[in-house]
């Protein structure tokens, strides 16, 4: 499994492996909501060259003071098990949930999307809107504000269509995760 | 039950690791405590922090003084509980704190300004990190309402020292600042160890407050794993059983568990007859001059201890991380192996090397529940296989890979630490060991021997130059009495030199012992075989005169030439009552070996006779 190169015998370190291939998963992270807890995090992935796709966080437990953390991040089957113990690990970390992992789950995005066009674009782009329940939020002669929440993909699709449209200002979420059925993830490590 | 956990360690102050509780038993004890009983009130925050040292056993703190600390200084002056040891420099007063740690098992200590005090401790701190060493580390701080405008001597602390801490701590508000003291010792010693840092802005310091004691503080939200799952115990000794050619390969976590983990390792293992290896940081768990000890592992292992990792079909792993410099080229890396792995953090099974079986255990509990199940069982080891195993294990013991040409005009290094540990082997005392980094390092692994945990101080995980004698300073304080040595090099000990002033001040008779080859010897090695031969920057040019230096430092100096003259020297420097360097001219030419070049397998580490032979194809 492992390439080595010139460089690599010379080096002090030997030779890097080579990936296995690459996924996606979404982590539910429940965490106290004290200063610097995002920043743990996020100092987590970026020392240790992991990849974030989405990362949302709000308090979910005012009375606790506990936030939960949706992170997407995408690696190696190995690469996401080290992220979860490596998370499982900082202290003010309650619990990490694989999601993607443990049964099915739903994902979902909000996005804001400024289209200014005229004309046939303008019928076109609410047209198209209805089609992917994107709500208006917004309109002026020479605008709109679509609202719309679905999936990933969904989001992703839209916003191509409405590119051509005069699609020029985007605000995401991120996703927003919670596994289906009973099963709940809560506080306790 | 954070409160019992504290009361046991305070009645056995020994060398001994904090237990937690399980979750489910965290959560009943922990009920009552939310009354909150406050125990005084009316302190300022300075003399919080004192009496939060005190209620977390601290009795020496090893720091440096600054506006910001100032009050703390003012505090620590006005009492007699806790003694403060004036360091040179901060990175040493972290060094000194895990010297003390590692040679007591308890919480080591220091105190640091704000600014540059601060960001000369953070070589210390990742050091801590790397070996799994607990420190709490307070650091001062600008005043709250200063922080974020560049004020004088001010630097983002928490976020310098987030990623080489445990965790960290900016206190804002003196209510909390109890509580996170408690907490910050228990992180500390908890789970895997390691530093923490608590930062602590001056007007904190000043402002009055409620003291609450750890008994009344709530520490459930970090209470790690530490017990088994018997299920996996019981499969990883089927697994130890049924081996033909098993190994036990230990480590630091060993030592982080406590003189009880060492006592049930050596009896498993000699209940086992098996093998066992040790990583730099595991030396001590088990005596090295036994028979079934095949001496350290990895790039400078003993040739016995790779083969056996090379070719065991059981590989038991308990607290070592599969450390790039023990496990050479991965992919072949023990290739017929089933390995179980135990450690107390999760995130070290399946990090670099995939095991059969990972256990999420301290080493203490799943060691005692090993032996249990391994007697219950009436197990025994196949004698036939391993006979064979050993036979095959004294071949490679009998290539003899330590064995060095010696000399009656020049001192080989090697030769050094044996005389050394010739003497100690003489002394009534305790004896400490701490090292530097570089071959002399190596070569105190190889050549000195260990016989009881927490004995053995040194760089592992950072290999951090300067280490030594701070360390050396804190074991001292922590052991009054006992001979602390410091071996050393050249180069390394120059990193932290001011350290002698320390050891002055507290009177600290502590030793160096330089093996003085007058080079960068480590870095030497790697150009020479490696490099062509082109020495970039690796002579040490212009050394002072170590002899004259202790002289000037207040302490005694001695210089060693020739081997005949060693004893005398050696003797000499046991008695004397305060710091001393010994400069040990040795073999400026001599290299270490055995050596795994990096990219290649156990299986094709070069011995000191085929160096000549080393692959220089690629230079
Ligand atoms: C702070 C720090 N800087 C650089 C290094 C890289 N390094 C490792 S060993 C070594 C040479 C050490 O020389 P010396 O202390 O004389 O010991 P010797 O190898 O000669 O025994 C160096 C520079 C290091 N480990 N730590």
């Amino acid at each position: 499994m492992v390439r080595q190169s010139q460089q690599d015998k010379k080096s002090v370190y030997g030779a890097a492996p080579v990936q296995d291939p690459v996924s996606s998963h979404t982590l539910a992270v429940i965490v106290d909501n004290e200063p610097g807890v995002l920043a743990r995090v996020i100092g987590l992935f970026s020392g240790r060259g992991y990849n974030i796709e989405s990362l949302t966080v709000a308090e979910t437990d005012q009375t606790k003071k506990q936030s939960r953390i949706t992170i997407v991040c995408s690696g190696t089957v190995h690469v996401i098990e080290q992220i979860h113990h490596q998370l499982g690990r900082l202290v003010p970390v309650h619990r990490v949930s694989n999601l993607t992992l443990e049964g099915t789950h739903i994902e979902r995005e909000l996005a804001l999307l400024k289209v200014c066009g005229v004309k046939d674009k303008r019928i076109e782009a609410l047209r198209i809107a209805d089609i992917f329940r994107a709500r208006v939020v917004d309109s002026t002669l020479g605008s709109f504000v679509f609202e719309i929440t679905g999936t990933t993909e969904k989001v992703d699709a839209f916003v191509d269509l409405m590119k051509p449209l005069g699609l020029c200002e985007i605000s995401r979420t991120g996703v927003a995760a919670i596994s289906r059925g009973k099963e709940i993830v809560c506080d306790g490590k | 039950m954070a409160t019992q956990t504290r009361t046991k360690a305070q009645a056995k102050p020994k060398i001994k690791l904090v237990k937690s509780a399980p979750a489910s038993k965290v959560q009943k004890a922990s009920a009552p405590i939310r009354q909150m009983v406050y125990d005084k009130k009316n302190l300022t925050g300075a003399e919080i922090i004192i009496q939060a040292l005190v209620d977390n056993g601290v009795d020496t703190i090893f720091g440096y003084p600054g506006g910001a600390v100032l009050p703390i200084y003012d505090a620590l002056f006005q009492q007699k509980k806790i003694k403060h040891v004036l360091v040179r420099h901060e990175q040493a007063a972290l060094h000194a704190a895990e010297g003390y740690a590692r040679s007591t098992g308890k919480v080591g200590c220091a105190l640091v300004t704000s600014g540059p005090g601060a960001t000369n401790a953070v070589t210390g701190l990742t050091d801590a990190l790397l070996d799994s060493i607990p420190v709490v580390c307070f650091s001062g701080q600008v005043p709250t309402f200063l922080i974020g405008t560049d004020a004088f001597q001010e630097a983002d602390t928490t976020g310098i020292t987030r990623q080489c801490t445990k965790q960290n701590y900016l206190v804002k508000d003196v209510k909390n600042l109890a509580k996170t003291i408690h907490e910050a010792f228990h992180v500390a010693k908890s789970g895997r160890p390691g530093p923490v840092v608590i930062d602590l802005p001056k007007d904190v310091q000043f402002a009055p407050g409620s003291y609450i004691s750890p008994e009344n503080t709530d520490l459930s939200r970090y209470q790690p794993r530490t017990q088994p799952d018997l299920s996996q115990i019981e499969l990883a000794v089927e697994m130890m059983a049924s081996a033909k050619r098993p190994v036990f390969y230990t480590g630091g976590g060993v030592i982080n568990s406590g003189t009880e983990a060492a006592r049930l390792l050596t009896e498993l293992v000699q209940m086992t007859g098996f093998p066992l290896t040790s990583t730099l940081m595991g030396l001590g768990a088990y005596p090295t001059r036994d028979r079934q000890h095949l001496g350290m592992l990895g790039m400078h292992g003993t040739y016995e201890a790779n083969w056996a990792m090379h070719d065991c079909d059981v590989m038991v792993n308990i607290g070592a991380r599969f450390d790039d410099r023990v496990t050479g080229r991965l992919d072949a890396f023990s290739p017929h192996s089933k390995k179980i792995h135990i450690d107390i953090d999760p995130s070290s099974i399946n990090k670099i090397v995939r095991v059969e079986l990972g256990i999420v255990s301290d080493s203490v509990e799943a060691l005692r529940a090993m032996i249990a199940v391994w007697k219950k069982r009436k197990y025994k080891a196949d004698a036939t296989a391993m006979k064979q195993w050993w036979a095959q294990i004294d071949k490679w013991r009998s290539v003899q890979c330590l064995s060095y040409k010696k000399s009656d005009t020049i001192i080989k290094p090697q030769f050094a630490l044996e005389r050394l540990q010739a003497a100690l082997d003489k002394e009534k005392r305790e004896v400490f060991v701490s090292t530097e980094v570089g071959q002399h390092q190596m070569w105190a692994a190889q050549f000195l021997k260990f016989e009881q945990p927490n004995h053995w101080m040194t760089s592992g995980g950072l290999g951090t130059m300067g280490y030594g004698l701070p360390a050396a300073i804190g074991v001292q304080m922590a052991h009054p009495n006992a001979l602390v040595v410091d071996v050393a090099g050249d180069a390394s000990i120059l990193m932290n030199i001011q350290e002698l002033s320390t050891a002055v001040q507290h009177k600290l008779p502590v030793k160096i012992f330089i093996l003085n080859n007058q080079w960068m010897g480590m870095v030497k090695q790697w150009q020479e075989l490696l490099h062509g031969e082109r020495y970039s920057s690796s002579y040490t040019e212009s050394l002072p005169d170590f002899v004259k230096l202790a002289d000037a430092y207040g302490g005694i100096g001695f210089r060693v030439e020739s081997p005949d003259d060693l004893d005398r020297v050696i003797k000499e420097m046991m008695k004397t009552d305060r710091v001393t360097i010994v400069d040990v001219c040795v073999d400026q030419k001599e290299n270490c070996f055995p050596m795994i070049p990096s990219g290649k397998a156990h299986n094709e580490m070069i011995l000191s006779a085929d160096a000549k032979k080393f692959d220089k194809t690629l230079v």
